[in-house]
């Protein structure tokens, strides 16, 4: 199965259509908690990834995660784990499959999943309290998910 | 993981040794109490034994949880804003209301006799209704029943000024929620609801309140949750605010379709909500953020 994921991405990033088709969260592949295939095909924007962790309508990362190199922002919370060097304690792959899913490598883990669309109780639309219509958004993009790996890589203990 | 272990590890070690809470220092956890110099608030106390397997080591008052200011505010009723709504529950007490030509007062007439103690039971089992009914349940039921009055709106400003009137009268006693009994299966509905995820964040009430409480989120400082202050004068909406309303604020953050204030769903949790809280004491109306 995840032999023939890597194919059809290698087949589409050959063809040149990756890049307009993301990974879709239902065609995601775990590795042992991890996901090796990017959901875009395209190296990922680190600037863009450290706004879209201090942004309340974005990732907001920084509600629940401390981030020393995104103290411009104020008020970073507790209920994550520090995030300072993480690029050295995780591969790319390890940080993809904890942001699509962190319940995969973590079992039980609050973190909410980035790239899941479907398996929810109750689920709302947006925060209005009232039913979804229709199929979920994931939280964040595929690309919002690689711009976020790529920030997250940078973060190295020196 | 490791942090969680490390956080409730400080959390011990602040509390036992009289520190700040966690890193933010927000409140002070040693500071006691004692509203108008007279009325010692229980905010510490042990773990109610249907709490043994929830990994906590005792339970506490949303109110160590704040900042000195908004602590201070709680602590006179001349500085609490909740008794501004107090007082309007009193005219609500005291007006004919309805086709039978009753007030509150023409069967319980003084509230500070009849209404003494009567907030530390509730949610609690009605026998001639056989349900398990909150306080809110049981004015509305005077209101149509006795009165021939329009029910209350749930969650409505003149229902929040009843509850903090009547719960008044029980401040500075401890709750005392009976979970046994005919109210034990609803207890158990609602049990199981304060552990079931919902909506898109994929959170229950304990991932917030159970495993994170003395944790900052974002500039929030996670507490256990408790209810022993409703109705709450919330800084943040300058009103009072009722149980019902921040159980369905709580889920909506979630990314979920919430239940209804007055649901089956929210009574239970309630009722399982306020028995987390026994032998913490009646703080309403208290003063959050």
């Amino acid at each position: 199965m995840r032999l023939s994921t890597v194919t059809l991405v290698a087949t589409l990033v050959a063809s040149g259509a990756a890049f307009a088709n993301p990974v879709a969260p239902a065609d995601v592949t775990f590795d042992e908690g991890a996901v090796g295939v990017s959901l875009t095909g395209a190296p990922g924007d680190p600037a863009n990834g450290a706004a879209i962790m201090k942004d309340k309508g974005q990732g907001n990362c920084i509600a629940c995660h401390e981030v020393t190199a995104l103290k411009d922002a104020p008020f970073h919370g507790e209920v994550g784990p520090l995030l300072d060097g993480v690029g050295d304690r995780y591969s790319e792959a390890e940080l993809r499959g904890i942001l699509v899913n962190a319940k995969m490598p973590f079992e039980g883990s609050v973190m909410p999943a980035y790239y899941k669309v479907d398996g929810f109780n109750r689920p709302g639309n947006a925060y209005t309290g009232k039913a979804a219509e229709g199929p979920l958004d994931p939280l964040l993009s595929a690309a919002q998910i690689e711009d976020v790996i790529a920030f997250l890589m940078t973060l190295k203990d020196e | 993981m490791t942090k969680q272990t490390s956080t409730k590890a400080l959390l011990a070690l602040t509390l036992a040794g009289g520190a700040l809470w966690g890193a933010a220092a927000q409140a002070d956890e040693d500071a006691q109490l004692v509203i108008n110099g007279e009325i010692e608030i229980v905010t510490k106390a042990p773990l109610p034994a249907h709490m043994e397997e929830a990994n906590m080591d005792a339970i506490y008052s949303g109110w160590l949880f704040r900042a000195d200011e908004t602590q201070q505010t709680q602590m006179d009723d001349f500085d609490n804003p909740g008794m501004i709504f107090v007082d309007q529950g009193m005219d609500q007490w005291n007006a004919v209301d309805g086709s039978e030509g009753k007030s509150c007062a023409s069967c319980h007439e003084d509230v500070e006799t009849s209404m003494k103690g009567v907030r530390a039971e509730y949610p609690k089992w009605n026998d001639n209704a056989e349900e398990v009914r909150t306080l809110v349940m049981q004015i509305n039921d005077c209101r149509t029943e006795q009165m021939g009055a329009e029910p209350y709106g749930y969650t409505s400003g003149k229902m929040a000024n009843m509850e903090a009137l009547i719960s008044l009268q029980s401040r500075g006693m401890p709750v005392d929620v009976a979970i046994d009994g005919p109210a034990e299966s609803m207890w158990a509905q609602g049990k199981e609801l304060y552990y079931t995820r919902t909506g898109q964040l994929d959170l229950s009430c304990a991932s917030c309140h159970e495993e994170n409480y003395g944790n900052m989120i974002r500039a929030d400082h996670l507490s256990q949750g408790q209810i022993n202050g409703f109705p709450v004068y919330r800084l943040k909406n300058t009103k009072l605010n009722t149980a019902h309303a921040r159980f369905k604020g709580c889920v909506r953050d979630t990314r979920a379709e919430t239940f209804k204030p007055g649901s089956p769903e929210f009574v239970a949790l309630e009722l399982y909500v306020a028995s987390r809280g026994n032998g913490l004491s009646v703080e309403a109306p208290s003063v959050r953020n």
